[in-house]
């Protein structure tokens, strides 16, 4: 791959995908507001007593009683300016609110990632080099399991045994509060807390990599070029790393990329049950509050990375198959 | 002379506790530090600009008011040391601790009480707005004395001086600045024993102990952790695994309840809601036929069993309603009482009524906007569907979210629906405004059914004027008698709210507003 090729399908792959992410925006923006109700309302009906003054209060302050497309306009001109505006019900810029959520999403999403690519292609890979044996069968068992049950239930389960039953590791939250760790300690804590999130959300993708290795794998390896290397003498390990398991990631890899960017968002759920302090929380909640801002800043966000992670994926693609070009 | 009879009788619990505490020989520990939870988190923790439950819960650790109140509402010092009520009602003096402290080191004086009262709260809540207007003049004779001027007698005064209504605000740090936007809002200042030290959000919330507190030796805990959890099976886990060693407000639900009364180390308290008194019933819109008629409404409230909801949906959290002021608020009549569970009674109403039931026994169907606050909620709208068909009214459930739900309901947008709303003590502070014609507007827990009578508002206004207490109880009981003939929403249930708490930790419920006080005396035994 080389730099003369790689800068312009970069620079055009760029370009577009700022278009993509302002459409984006832009819907956003209305699907939104679509929704009944508005922050001043929700508000009213938050604190107890109010008065029409109230209401007309906080529209005021929140800049409710301009029209929708200046609403819109004033919202496209900032975010241009990377200013994601500011959160009347948390009195805070949304940069910092998000800001803040992000590296807890990112260490849970991250790590879960991590366990379910590297254990299920591991996975994948073991059942395919033993196709039909026991191990076959008990890693294609398991992995049908988790891909049919639901998060929420697992995440349940894994408390009620590692919480509950076991008391080995804390059922919700990110640290221990008010216990001042430090050093090796405090991430040892914070791992502790990361386990059960992480291999809740961790578990079905892993399943999902272990049946697609397995698949792929045991295609390529009925395919007219590993009988070649085979025949040319070359060790069976050899065989399995280099000619099927690189030419079975592709399909893997292309999961990835879509994963990659559902794992922001797509963690709410697990967020919700083991109180961890991410964005999609901050998102979910936003929601309730009408927080428009924050919603619009966190979808802003996700949008971004998951435009990234498809750019990102082409180019892993171009690394690990050399037949694939880019800006082809 | 009844009504005392049983405000004597209502406060002997907490003496009891203080008594058992001291025979039992246990004096209070200081340190250690409470883990709890905080259910919604607020977007602010600044009392007055944000005045949500959870707000309330944190901040009355971090505030104070100048009064609270027992839990049969009689004036409890805080911030005030004593007061005087003029003869004629209108002139209240306050006597103020000299030696609190804001926690910034200022002292706390008769400005910022003065600040509070007629600047602060007037332009940040609604409630305090339309009662503090009645100062027409604020004095300090001297830094610790306030005296209040009012335009005319009201007798509810009192209760608008509870942490939960008025708590006292550092005037230093206010004035002059947008009191929704200040700097400090983020990092409330109050005279409470306990001081924010920090708030990761979506996280937790961390009180430590304030150590120039005006309580020598107190507080006794170290600090007070707030850990949000926003899913209500894993609160149960956090107080069940010792977690968390306190749930309060709408941590648990009700069904839950009765398991985690079944355990040993944990103590199930619904006292300390006595000063909200929160009230729930069926929202009636009085402009959808043919809900205007009293005669549906009365059928309707009578085809519902009310102990079926207390027991089976609530599991005893809270007592069935029996008119629409709650009996823990003053002026509550026992004498004036809505018709009883009556299925066969409801049906000839409703024939009378002129609504004959069709083929498939269905007399008319409305739509009910299911209240969105939880598990038990959605069985609230279940069970009335089914105990409303037994009268051959269709119920159709809709549901939606917080911010749908509080859009319909200020604009009119609905037939039925559940609503609950606080009572503040007195009925002038917290029932007078479902009811009067003039607080028919288009903004949730105001007249929004839009019932309107003459005589229940003009009864309304009397008792809001008259300064004599006995007074106001005769026309507090004639509202209750054509309330109760009218049913202009269907009374279900006094609320109460489960405070659940590992029994090493005293002190939790002593006043009427339970866990909304500064928890100063609260402490772990060892």
């Amino acid at each position: 791959m080389e730099l003369g090729k790689l800068l312009p399908f970069l620079g055009g792959r760029l370009v577009k995908a700022v278009a993509v992410v302002l459409a984006i925006v832009v819907c956003n923006f209305f699907l939104v507001h679509a929704a009944p109700g508005d922050p001043a309302s929700v508000m009213a009906g938050q604190s107890g007593p109010a008065d029409p003054l109230f209401l007309e209060q906080l529209r005021r302050q929140f800049g409710l009683d301009q029209p929708l497309h200046v609403q819109l306009w004033l919202y496209l001109k900032s975010v241009v300016m990377l200013d994601l505006g500011f959160s009347h019900r948390q009195q805070a810029p949304v940069a910092i609110l998000i800001w803040e959520r992000l590296p807890a999403t990112l260490l849970l999403t991250g790590a879960a990632f991590s366990f379910a690519v590297v254990a299920g292609v591991t996975l994948g890979a073991l059942a395919a080099q033993r196709v039909g044996r026991w191990a076959d069968s008990v890693i294609t068992i398991l992995a049908l399991t988790f891909y049919a049950t639901p998060l929420f239930w697992v995440g349940l389960m894994l408390v009620l045994v590692f919480s509950v039953w076991l008391e080995w590791l804390p059922s919700f939250g990110m640290s221990s509060v008010g216990a001042d760790l430090t050093g090796m300690a405090a991430v040892f804590d914070v791992a502790q807390h990361l386990l059960l999130p992480a291999l809740t959300l961790g578990l079905f993708y892993m399943a999902v990599y272990a049946r697609l290795t397995r698949a792929t794998m045991l295609e390529v390896q009925g395919q007219d070029f590993v009988k070649t290397a085979r025949a040319k003498g070359v060790p069976e390990g050899r065989i399995t790393r280099a000619h099927v398991l690189r030419n079975a990631l592709l399909p893997v890899i292309t999961f990835a990329g879509i994963q990659a960017g559902q794992l922001i968002g797509g963690s709410i759920l697990v967020e919700t049950v083991f109180a961890w302090p991410g964005i999609g929380r901050l998102a979910f909640e936003a929601l309730l509050a009408r927080d428009y801002a924050v919603l619009l800043g966190v979808f802003f966000c996700t949008s971004v990375i998951v435009v990234l992670f498809n750019l990102m994926t082409d180019l892993l693609y171009a690394l690990i198959d050399p037949r694939v070009e880019v800006g082809g | 002379m009844d009504l005392r009879r049983r405000d004597v009788l209502a406060a002997a619990p907490v003496l009891m506790t203080l008594a058992e505490a001291r025979a039992q020989g246990v004096t209070p520990r200081r340190g250690g530090t409470l883990t709890t939870m905080l259910t919604p988190e607020p977007g602010l923790l600044q009392i007055g600009v944000n005045n949500q439950g959870p707000t309330i819960v944190s901040g009355s650790k971090m505030f104070q008011g100048l009064l609270t109140f027992s839990p049969s509402l009689q004036p409890i010092p805080v911030l005030a040391k004593s007061w005087t009520i003029s003869p004629d009602g209108r002139e209240y003096t306050f006597r103020l601790q000299e030696n609190a402290k804001f926690h910034d080191g200022r002292p706390m004086t008769a400005d910022d009480v003065i600040f509070s009262i007629t600047k602060f709260y007037p332009e940040v809540a609604p409630r305090a707005r339309a009662i503090f207007a009645l100062i027409d003049s604020a004095e300090a004779p001297d830094a610790h004395t306030v005296v209040f001027k009012l335009k005319q007698a009201f007798e509810p005064f009192l209760l608008m001086f509870d942490v939960s209504a008025s708590g006292i605000v550092p005037k230093h740090l206010f004035d002059g600045l947008d009191y929704r936007t200040a700097p400090v809002v983020q990092r409330p200042i109050g005279t409470g024993p306990f001081r924010l030290v920090e708030w990761q959000r979506g996280n937790f919330i961390r009180l430590e102990r304030f150590e120039e507190y005006w309580k020598p030796g107190q507080p006794y805990l170290d600090g007070i952790i707030y850990r949000i959890v926003p899913d209500s099976q894993s609160r149960r886990l956090a107080i069940e695994t010792g977690q968390a060693q306190l749930t309060q407000a709408n941590d648990i639900e009700p069904f839950d309840v009765p398991a985690l009364r079944a355990r040993p180390n944990l103590e199930v308290n619904t006292a300390g809601w006595e000063y909200f008194s929160p009230v729930s019933w069926v929202e009636i819109n009085h402009r959808v036929a043919p809900l205007g008629d009293p005669r549906v409404r009365q059928a309707m409230s009578m085809a519902i069993d009310r102990n079926f909801i207390a027991q089976r949906l609530w599991f005893g959290v809270g007592r069935p309603a029996t008119n629409p002021i709650a009996s823990t608020t003053k002026f509550h009549d026992r004498n004036v009482r809505i018709a009883g569970y009556d299925v066969r009674a409801a049906n000839a109403l409703l024939d009378a009524a002129g609504h004959r039931a069709n083929a498939q026994g269905v007399r008319f169907t409305l739509k009910h906007l299911v209240l969105p606050y939880g598990e038990v909620w959605s069985r609230l709208a279940e069970y009335l569907r089914q105990s409303l068909r037994q009268v051959g009214i269709v119920l159709e459930l809709e549901s939606t979210d917080a911010g749908s739900w509080a859009r319909r309901i200020g604009n009119w947008e609905y037939e039925t629906s559940v609503n609950f709303v606080y009572q503040f003590g007195d009925p002038t502070l917290g029932v007078e405004r479902t009811y009067v014609t003039s607080n028919i507007q288009r903004v949730t827990f105001t007249n929004t059914g839009g019932y309107s009578n003459p005589r229940v508002d003009a009864l309304f206004a009397t008792a809001r004027t008259v300064a004599d207490a006995a007074a106001r109880q005769a026309a507090f009981t004639d509202v209750q008698k054509i309330l109760c003939e009218e049913v202009p929403q269907l009374w279900l249930m006094e609320m109460a709210f489960p405070t659940i708490h590992d029994r090493r930790l005293r002190n939790v419920v002593t006043t009427g507003l339970g866990v909304h006080t500064s928890f100063d005396d609260v402490f772990l035994a060892s």
